[in-house]
């Protein structure tokens, strides 16, 4: 009679958990395998270059920029994609399951010969590609992982964007009117902490659908954020919205790496704050007591309950700790790249961030994955745009979105939730 | 375990018309029909509260005066005063009735613009909020009424029918638009259970990225433009104005018909009933041979058309041409306009008609002041923020609990459900 229900409805397909590996992959391979066969190899151009640049001027080995003939390099690298295809099919066949590998190798060729193909008769800086994309990367990678947080101990947040922003804002002000961009980093992690700590106090204390308070947090940030720069940054942007920007921090020996060391070893702070945060998550929710209790919390509250652990607390906690995270990743839209805050600075990135954790299986290192990805495919875009290519820029754009649409719905693999995901904890 | 526990409810007796086994999803909407006026009203006066006091705190005036605040406190003060009824009295004057113009039609003209600027966000606001009662959260608003923008125009002003042909053909095709986009997400939760707040949230950027698109191409750049925008739509095609010298189109009138259309479609039909039933509790609805993928499909389609509407009166109405802004965060506010009015028809039409009135005075506040109109913004998501958390309005205006005082909880459901 009292026993209150909580439980979440079963999907409607009701879908089994499937034991038979699924054909998806092996027909969306091939379908891709075709595509790339017929435009990249068979339709594109005969008797062009496309040239690579791999060194940047300031490293210590130089190497010659990579030239390849367009058309048989873009047509053997479809080959391979139709050989993963197929070899795909046949462990289907086989009743085994293709593997991750076997799909980040496919997606490697894949690209690849579309870069060949789209470079055709041009010349792009391997190095400068990859920098780019990383850098697009970082505030991604910083806000899926605050989803992953937040979502593992069983809240939607939503708010990364407003997390974000918060961030941004913060640390450019408060950089600015002290002079040190430590402080200011400092500070993104204090805005970051106070737009989760709303959220957490509306979601689990007063019980608000967590969806509506992230949603509504958005705004609200975004609207504090460009009333006070038109009000105080824009008119006077010396006293309040002149930080600067990081140095960046060369790691020796590391960075004299062809490609790798310029790209991954040659970055600010707030980049390296980012590998240690990723590592840190993923062993922390995967190895340790603390992350069995979040992720129990998470997935079974009721259970964790009778356990002995606070799951309220916990939660809390946990949406404090993604926010603070997300709110480090936003410093880097002002202190680690442009070096002032402007308006509705983060752009959307904190939803992109939060098809990455979706995408990415809401854990640490697949949102990095996926967060890296999209920066690529996003920074691939304003590249291909500068040197023209057949496909429209904004179909790159889309890419990221549409890809996580395919991951929701099951096309591209399932993904699935922490099971108590946006669900309040009240004991009865 | 106290910390665990939501703050101070009601005890039992004094509210015995709530079934114990109540979910969630039936006291979110209970506390969504049924919630005090009085809360509403407070969480107003609260957000237009705390943004008079950022007004006064980033006032260049105020703040010169504030350093001498001790000696002098009264100074600091007058320039807040100055500063916030100056604003406010700005943003009344744009929106309401502006007591400077010496004829009637002139003075009334604010409160036109205030019903210009509402009349896209009732009909995108009565697109969430029919979703709202079937249990979805509809974040896409924005790409819905994107699609419709781009149909209804692309019939606007790529085609050239006759009178009153033209406009029905332009109007049915922006619906359309926007059905189609909702329509996808509902296909996709009926189908494969993907949840419809991701899914709009990233048709959003799709739309976006795809009226940018469309605006670069020969068929939709009007000739001769360098900028990324369309034709002028055809003068058939426009939605008819009211007044000479004001905004006012007959979208006004279509959404009122709308209104009363999702009312009766909620209230009195038997479609309706379905789609409340499945989002009280959708295995119920599903026990008693209701078939609760179609009706997910229907309550998107129809919200996705509701927000088209939207896109139609932004095309054909205000502006008359399309730009890649032609949404101008519509449909975000859609989602606040649907929660401020409970998710019920006229509600909806009247929280339309209070943003439509900060919309239309934002921007004679921030010429004539100086303030940001993004304070607009502030005190929006503010008041949907109190509003969403009674027991916080209670406890600030020390209101006692008399009746219902549970929290507005709902749609708990996971991502992948």
């Amino acid at each position: 009679m009292s026993a209150q229900t909580v439980v979440a409805p079963p999907t409607p397909t009701g879908q089994d958990l499937a034991v038979r590996p699924s054909w998806k992959a092996p027909i969306a391979f091939a379908v891709l395998a075709l595509v790339a066969l017929i435009t990249f190899g068979i339709l594109g151009e005969s008797g062009q270059t496309s040239t690579f640049g791999i060194s940047t001027s300031s490293d210590a080995w130089q190497i010659d920029p990579l030239a390849l003939s367009s058309q048989p390099v873009a047509l053997g690298l479809s080959l391979v994609c139709v050989v993963i295809a197929a070899y795909s099919a046949w462990l289907v066949r086989q009743g085994q399951s293709v593997p991750v590998w076997l799909t980040v190798l496919f997606a490697i060729a894949f690209v690849l010969a579309f870069l060949v193909w789209a470079v055709a008769g041009e010349q792009i800086s391997f190095t400068s590609l990859l920098q780019g994309a990383l850098a697009l990367s970082v505030p991604l990678v910083f806000g899926a992982l605050s989803g992953v947080l937040c979502e593992r101990a069983g809240v939607i947040n939503i708010a990364i964007e407003g997390q974000l922003l918060a961030g941004a804002f913060l640390s450019a002000v408060v950089a600015t009117l002290t002079g040190s961009l430590y402080v200011g980093l400092l500070a993104a992690i204090v805005a970051g902490l106070l737009v989760a700590f709303v959220l957490a106090v509306f979601a689990i204390k007063y019980i608000v659908n967590q969806i509506i308070v992230g949603v509504v947090l958005n705004v609200l940030v975004l609207g504090v954020t460009n009333f006070l720069y038109g009000q105080l940054l824009a008119p006077e942007a010396s006293t309040w919205n002149s930080p600067g920007t990081l140095p960046r921090v060369e790691i020796p020996l590391l960075s004299e790496i062809p490609v790798i060391g310029p790209v991954v070893f040659e970055q600010t702070i707030i980049v390296y704050a980012m590998y240690v945060t990723v590592i840190l998550v993923q062993i922390a929710l995967f190895r340790t007591r603390w992350g069995l209790r979040v992720r129990s919390v998470g997935e079974h509250p009721k259970a964790a309950d009778t356990l002995g652990i606070k799951v309220n607390t916990v939660r809390f906690r946990n949406v404090l700790l993604g926010g603070a995270v997300a709110g480090l990743g936003g410093a880097f839209f002002t202190l680690g790249n442009v070096g002032a805050f402007s308006r509705e600075m983060s752009a959307g990135q904190g939803f992109i961030a939060l098809a990455a954790m979706i995408f990415g299986r809401w854990s640490p290192l697949g949102a990095l994955g996926a967060a890296l990805l999209f920066g690529f495919a996003n920074n691939l875009q304003s590249v291909l745009g500068i040197i023209g290519t057949p496909i429209p820029s904004e179909f790159m754009l889309m890419l990221p979105y549409i890809l996580t649409i395919f991951a929701v719905a099951g096309l591209v693999g399932r993904v699935r939730a922490p099971a108590a995901d946006g669900e309040p904890y009240v004991k009865s | 375990m106290t910390d665990t526990l939501p703050p101070a409810s009601a005890p039992e007796e004094e509210r015995p018309e709530v079934p114990a086994e109540e979910t969630f999803f039936q006291r979110f909407m209970r506390e969504l029909t049924s919630g005090s006026i009085l809360v509403t009203i407070l969480s107003v006066v609260l957000a237009l509260f705390i943004g008079a006091l950022l007004i006064a705190a980033s006032d260049p005036d105020v703040q010169d005066r504030a350093s001498y605040f001790f000696s002098r406190p009264g100074d600091t003060l007058e320039a807040a005063w100055s500063a916030v009824s100056n604003a406010y009295s700005a943003l009344f004057t744009g929106s309401i009735i502006d007591i400077n113009e010496y004829t009637v039609g002139r003075a009334l003209r604010p409160l036109a613009e205030t019903a210009t600027n509402a009349a896209p966000l009732i009909a995108a606001g009565l697109g969430v909020a029919l979703a709202f009662r079937a249990g979805l959260f509809n974040i896409g608003a924005e790409g819905q009424i994107i699609l419709g923008a781009i149909l209804a125009g692309y019939v606007g002003f790529g085609m050239h029918l006759p009178t009153g042909l033209h406009l029905i053909v332009g109007v049915l095709a922006g619906i359309v638009g926007g059905a189609i986009w909702g329509g996808i997400v509902g296909l996709l939760k009926a189908r494969t259970g993907a949840h419809e707040v991701i899914v709009t949230i990233m048709l959003n950027y799709v739309a976006r990225f795809l009226i940018a698109y469309l605006l670069t191409t020969s068929a939709f750049q009007r000739p001769g433009a360098s900028n990324p925008v369309s034709p002028i739509v055809d003068e058939n095609a426009q939605l008819t104005r009211f007044f000479s010298d004001s905004r006012l189109h007959l979208g006004f009138v279509l959404v009122i018909l709308a209104a009363f259309g999702v009312w009766w479609l909620l209230e009195r039909s038997t479609m309706g009933f379905e789609f409340r039933a499945v989002g009280a509790n959708p295995n119920a609805a599903r026990t008693a041979g209701m078939s609760v993928s179609r009706t997910y499909i229907w309550v998107m389609l129809l919200a996705g058309g509701l927000a088209g509407l939207a896109g139609v009166m932004q095309v054909l109405g205000t502006e008359r041409y399309l730009t890649a802004g032609i949404s101008a965060g519509i449909g975000f506010d859609a989602i606040t306009v649907a929660l401020l009015g409970r998710a019920s028809p006229w509600g909806t039409v009247a929280a339309g008609l209070l943003f439509g009135a900060l919309r239309a005075g934002g921007v004679p506040m921030q010429a004539s002041t100086g303030t940001p109109i993004d304070i607009i913004v502030v005190i929006q998501s503010l008041i949907v923020l109190f509003i969403a958390a009674p027991p916080l309005v209670r406890a600030i205006f020390r209101v006692p609990v008399r009746s219902a005082g549970q929290p507005v909880a709902g749609l708990q459901r996971g991502w992948g459900a």
